[in-house]
């Protein structure tokens, strides 16, 4: 530790911290452009100047670290002046150098109103221009459909640069030319190949770097804010929902340094349009094939038509990706009082049973211990699609300090190297064996960590493949009483949320292929489970947000809620429990899932006994304590369901370990209703979009 | 310098790929490069492949190289857009860097630059005959002979409008042309005379040990010699601090100022009128004629025939053909141009008026002319043939007469610049 005077206010900070940071322990605002604390210093920006005493002239504080700093000439501790008459004419010249070439155009700029460069100005600027040349124009640059750019406004800071290659792991952006020529681009203008590049936007401290799809469409200050959790994959970023009027305009990241930090994916991000389009706004009954708009009581009059001498056994209910744990609850409760045992919430069809324990379906290290692990086993799942931010997290830990990380599986690019094992089981089964290498890698690393896909799982195999990865783990040592080794990664929001509620089969009961199998039931109650169809034969009730494909095969539609529509509870990959908030209303008719399920049940004459949202966490949280512990991962006995798991056993199919689906920007209802998501899609499959006008 | 862009598709050609030996090359260049660094090779990369490629780097040689680098291609990208010596478009024959940068544009480039645009159109294009195309660049690094080009992997200094275009008149027509200097001085050395680091005591070693000898006076017992000393650098500081509010630290052991420099705008700046051919062997017209001439010519002698040979030298080696671009580069620094065939007497007779020469030396004896700084031995020669022989001779000249020889030997101006007619006046006067 080391002490420091900023501003006469003795600090005692670590002799690594820059003075930036020891200004900030003391206080003291130190503006910035360029540096970022998720990023490398560039210190190119020299916003952040402040007079050091004894040093020449001002120094870069971002760039100039505590140990650097000289005692006074009788060991006072060196001294940092932030508000004094040379820092400010510091920051002034360098604000007036920026702004030589920055135009003038905040009333139409996008950033207006969250702009640092404006704040800053506003605060460490002077109040005219000296400036009389004409200033530089730059071209605009095509770098994908999620970013527009407006080159005039690029301070140069190369924030988006360092993110992409630093974080992303995608270097597609540069700085070309030199001085005053210096342009941000990607190759020739190429779209950026990351599914994290709309964060550039956000790291943007000026207007240069836009989101393309909220061009010229709203203003912070007409925005009601609200902190929600995202579904869109099973890792439950931090997001905030903006929503104007009943309408969500944009979703932003809030800083979550347990799962997300301060990123979002592309698809958590641009999902926005999806919320309003291709929305069931009220309810449905079908009459002679055809779906009609029908009155809520029309709707539940039909389901009841239907359900009254319908036999338990031949009803089923199956859960989709994006159901919250307060809706599943209430839909168990009313299968359960109506004595039918065929429910699943796998939609993926995971061979996972909660009996094997907590630990067996959840990412047990948790997103932050990745950073804790020193050699990775990827097994059948490709994490750079199906949990963006959690590949993220093994980037950073690459970053840190190179790791070995071994994927069985595609062979795919993660942004970081990885030694590319095998495609299938046989594989692990090698592996297992020590035939492979890495086999030794693993044992010999001290916290070795082995994430097993949920693809992996959704085999016919997927037990034994689990079973497989869990001897494994055991045998390496992954699993110990300090440390959890053992990682089972969901690419669906609610399914965790689901297991943890028991959502699977009872005594006797079909399984998701068994429900949704043509001809096996009378009646299947549908909630939001829109990837698989349901077969021919029974009469659907589905209830959701979209008309996507469970819609099109309802009898009865039931219109729902959004995740940015209702508080509901959802549990992630890690087993953290996380709720989000209501930002709008759902439109039209559209209700509240666990109140349209309420109302249901006094129709079908199995009355829920909760009548609301609280009475119903009430119960909840009787069934299911560790539901109450919101942000917080119960931890469970890891050793224990690995043994149950590794004593499984079965045998292992020959087949290569295929993707979790087969397009990142397409997986749910919401983002298929995307028009900003289909174009990422197009892009991503290199297709170049036709200019339909 | 302008926004460099890759050329258009229509230019670019299909593919690249290294020539086996360029290939050969690469490997060994990225083989000096420990494993995993290997991108730091990608200059001298880029560098062949634009050899390679003649003279500029498409596309696909970006690329080329950037996955051989195992660097994505926007990192190679940015390298050869910042650096100029990349052309991203086809170049001429000879492709003409101009050095715009400060030393430069003060010493001219600007009308460089009016010249080359007149001549060739706007930069960045080949000229209709493909024998040119320029760029104005940033700093080359040869600002102390400024104004400079650099033509393919040449550079040509000390240009002026006149000379650029005749140097790329002579590249045109494949002549041999002068690397280096054009006006004859040999590598950077001082234009005018030399002034710095002309203090004896530099050089005779008694320099050695000063400064702690000084210490140890002031650190020693002697208390009145420390007072002194003391008191001496506090007034010394008191007087100082009157002119300069920022007193840097006491002079000990650093080079005594040196005397005012002896050039004609300095002394037309002090009020004084210029050498005249009148004022011949007087010293002391100027007061500081005497001083430059101690300075110059001290050093000068055993300077002086190392330096005959190296002109030898350098003109034989410095006529070197330019005709087929790239070029090995040479060493620059002649003395003496090569323009002799080039400078009729009539251009001369239009310039001003030709001095009057004597047939022989008198009593056979003549002056070393090279003595003069910016006459060499060729230049010795052919004002021999002119008839003059003597300092005093030249420190006669008129203006016209001056136009007259600068003209005739092709260095117009060079003669005030450098001051010919004061060096000689001081030799004359020495010599008397």
């Amino acid at each position: 530790m080391t002490k420091l005077l900023v501003d006469g206010t003795e600090v005692d900070v670590p002799a690594e911290f820059t003075l930036l940071q020891a200004c900030e322990v003391a206080g003291a605002e130190i503006p910035r452009f360029c540096f970022h604390e998720r990023l490398s210093i560039a210190g190119n920006c020299r916003m952040c100047l402040v007079e050091l005493k004894g040093a020449p002239k001002p120094v870069a504080s971002c760039a100039y670290a505590v140990k650097d700093c000289r005692p006074g000439p009788n060991g006072e501790p060196p001294e940092v002046l932030t508000r004094s008459g040379l820092t400010k004419k510091a920051r002034e010249g360098v604000m007036e150098f920026l702004l030589i070439n920055h135009p003038l155009d905040c009333p139409i700029c996008d950033q207006g109103g969250h702009c640092d460069l404006q704040d800053q100005a506003m605060a460490y600027g002077v109040d005219s221009t000296r400036y009389k040349e004409n200033k530089r124009a730059v071209e605009e640059k095509y770098i994908g459909p999620l970013v527009r750019t407006a080159m005039n406004r690029c301070i140069h800071c190369t924030r988006c640069v360092r993110f992409l290659a630093e974080v992303a792991g995608v270097p597609d952006l540069g700085a070309i030319g030199r001085g005053e020529d210096m342009e941000i681009t990607s190759y020739l203008e190429n779209a950026m190949g990351s599914e994290l590049q709309g964060n550039v936007a956000d790291l943007c401290p000026v207007g240069a770097l836009v989101p393309k799809p909220q061009s010229y469409n709203n203003r912070p200050w007409e925005l009601t804010k609200t902190d929600s959790i995202d579904v869109m994959d099973a890792v439950g970023s931090a997001i905030r929902v903006d929503v104007r009027g009943r309408e969500v305009m944009q979703i932003n990241p809030r800083v979550n340094e347990e799962i997300n930090e301060e990123w979002i994916s592309d698809k958590t991000r641009q999902i926005v349009d999806g919320l309003r389009m291709q929305r069931l706004d009220r309810p449905f009954v079908r009459e002679n094939g055809r779906l009609r708009p029908a009155s809520w009581g029309e709707a539940f009059s039909a389901i009841a038509a239907k359900m009254k001498d319908a036999d338990p056994k031949k009803i089923g209910a199956v859960v989709g990706d994006l159901a919250g744990v307060e809706e599943i609850f209430a839909l168990k409760e009313l299968m359960g009082s109506l004595g039918t045992p065929n429910i699943d919430s796998r939609q993926g069809g995971e061979k996972i049973d909660p009996v094997w324990g907590r630990a067996a379906y959840t990412f047990n290290p948790t997103i932050p211990g990745i950073e804790e692990a020193d050699a990775i086993l990827l097994v059948g799942t490709n994490p750079r699609l199906e949990a963006s931010l959690l590949n993220v997290r093994i980037r950073k830990r690459w970053r840190m300090a190179p790791l070995a990380v071994g994927v069985i599986g595609e062979e795919v690019d993660l942004t970081y190297p990885h030694l590319y094992l095998g495609a299938g089981p046989e594989t692990l089964s090698d592996l297992a064996a020590g035939k492979h290498s890495f086999a030794e890698t693993l044992s010999k690393a001290e916290r070795p960590l082995v994430i097993i896909g949920s693809a992996a799982l959704s085999r016919a195999d997927g037990a034994a493949v689990l079973a497989a990865a869990a001897a494994l783990a055991k045998s390496v040592g992954a699993v110990k009483p300090e440390w959890n080794g053992f990682a089972v990664l969901h690419s669906a929001a609610a399914r965790v949320g689901a297991l943890d509620l028991g959502f699977v089969p009872g005594e006797g009961g079909l399984d998701f292929a068994g429900i949704t199998a043509p001809g096996a039931l009378d009646v299947v109650f549908n909630l939001g489970a829109d990837e698989v169809e349901v077969g021919a034969g029974a009469f659907v009730i589905y209830q959701g947000t979209h008309g996507d494909r469970g819609a099109m095969r309802a009898d009865v539609i039931l219109p729902g809620a959004a995740y940015t529509e209702k508080s509901a509870t959802y549990v992630n990959t890690e087993g953290r429990v996380q709720m989000t908030n209501r930002a709008g209303f759902p439109p039209g008719d559209a209700r509240e899932d666990w109140a349209i399920l309420r109302a249901l049940s006094d129709v079908l004459g199995h009355k829920l006994p909760f009548d609301s949202l609280v009475a119903l966490r009430r119960a909840l949280y009787a069934a299911h304590p560790h539901l109450a512990g919101v942000d917080a991962v119960e931890t469970a006995d890891v050793v224990k369901a690995v043994d149950a798991l590794a004593g499984l056993g079965g045998s292992l199919g020959k087949d290569a370990f295929g993707p979790a689906f087969a397009d990142f920007f397409m997986t749910n209802p919401i983002a298929r209703a995307s028009r900003v998501m289909a174009e990422c899609s197009s892009v991503a499959h290199g297709r170049t979009l036709q200019a339909a006008e | 310098m302008a926004n460099r862009r890759l050329a258009p598709a229509a230019e670019q050609p299909e593919s690249f790929a290294f020539s086996p030996e360029n290939a050969d090359w690469a490997r060994g260049q990225i083989e000096k490069y420990p494993e995993g660094r290997q991108a730091s090779a990608v200059i001298p990369l880029l560098w062949k492949a634009q050899e390679q490629n003649g003279g500029w780097l498409p596309q696909k040689a970006i690329e080329a190289v950037a996955d051989q680098l195992g660097m994505p291609h926007i990192r190679v990208l940015e390298v050869a857009t910042f650096y100029t010596m990349f052309a991203l478009e086809p170049v001429g024959r000879f492709w003409i860097q101009l050095c715009g940068t400060v030393p430069c544009d003060s010493c001219g480039a600007r009308e460089l630059k009016q010249t080359l645009h007149d001549r060739l159109g706007p930069q960045g294009h080949v000229s209709a005959d493909g024998n040119f195309s320029w760029l104005e660049v940033e700093c080359l690094g040869a600002c102390c002979n400024a104004p400079m080009v650099q033509i393919n992997q040449d550079y040509y200094e000390d240009l002026t409008p006149q000379s650029l275009n005749t140097l790329m008149d002579d590249l045109a027509a494949g002549r041999p042309v002068k690397i280096g200097s054009q006006t004859g001085r040999t590598s950077s050395e001082p234009k005018d005379s030399i002034n710095t680091l002309t203090d004896p005591t530099l050089f005779d070693g008694s320099r050695v040990g000063a400064w702690r000898k000084r210490f140890e006076q002031t650190q020693g017992g002697d208390d009145k010699g420390d007072a002194a000393v003391k008191k001496d650098e506090a007034a010394s500081t008191e007087a100082r601090a009157k002119d300069d509010p920022k007193p840097a630290q006491p002079d000990a052991g650093r080079a005594t100022e040196s005397p005012a420099v002896d050039a004609p705008a300095q002394r037309a700046a002090g009020g004084e009128t210029p050498v005249k051919a009148d004022g011949k062997g007087t010293p002391g017209v100027s007061p500081a004629s005497p001083q430059v001439a101690d300075q110059v010519g001290a050093p000068k002698i055993s300077d002086g025939a190392a330096k005959t040979a190296a002109d030898k030298e350098a003109v034989e080696d410095d006529v070197t053909l330019r005709t087929e671009p790239p070029q090995q580069p040479v060493a620059s620094g002649a003395d003496d141009a090569v323009h002799e065939e080039q400078s009729p007497e009539e251009r001369a007779n239009a310039a001003g008026t030709r001095p009057t020469g004597i047939e022989a030396a008198r009593d056979n004896r003549p002056d070393d002319l090279t003595k003069i700084k910016g006459i060499g031995p060729v230049n010795n020669r052919r004002l021999n043939d002119l008839g003059v022989w003597h300092f005093d001779q030249i420190a006669a000249w008129s203006a016209p007469e001056i136009a007259w020889v600068g003209a005739y030997l092709a260095f117009p101006g060079r003669i005030d610049r450098e001051d010919w007619v004061g060096q000689a006046a001081v030799l004359a006067g020495k010599k008397g």
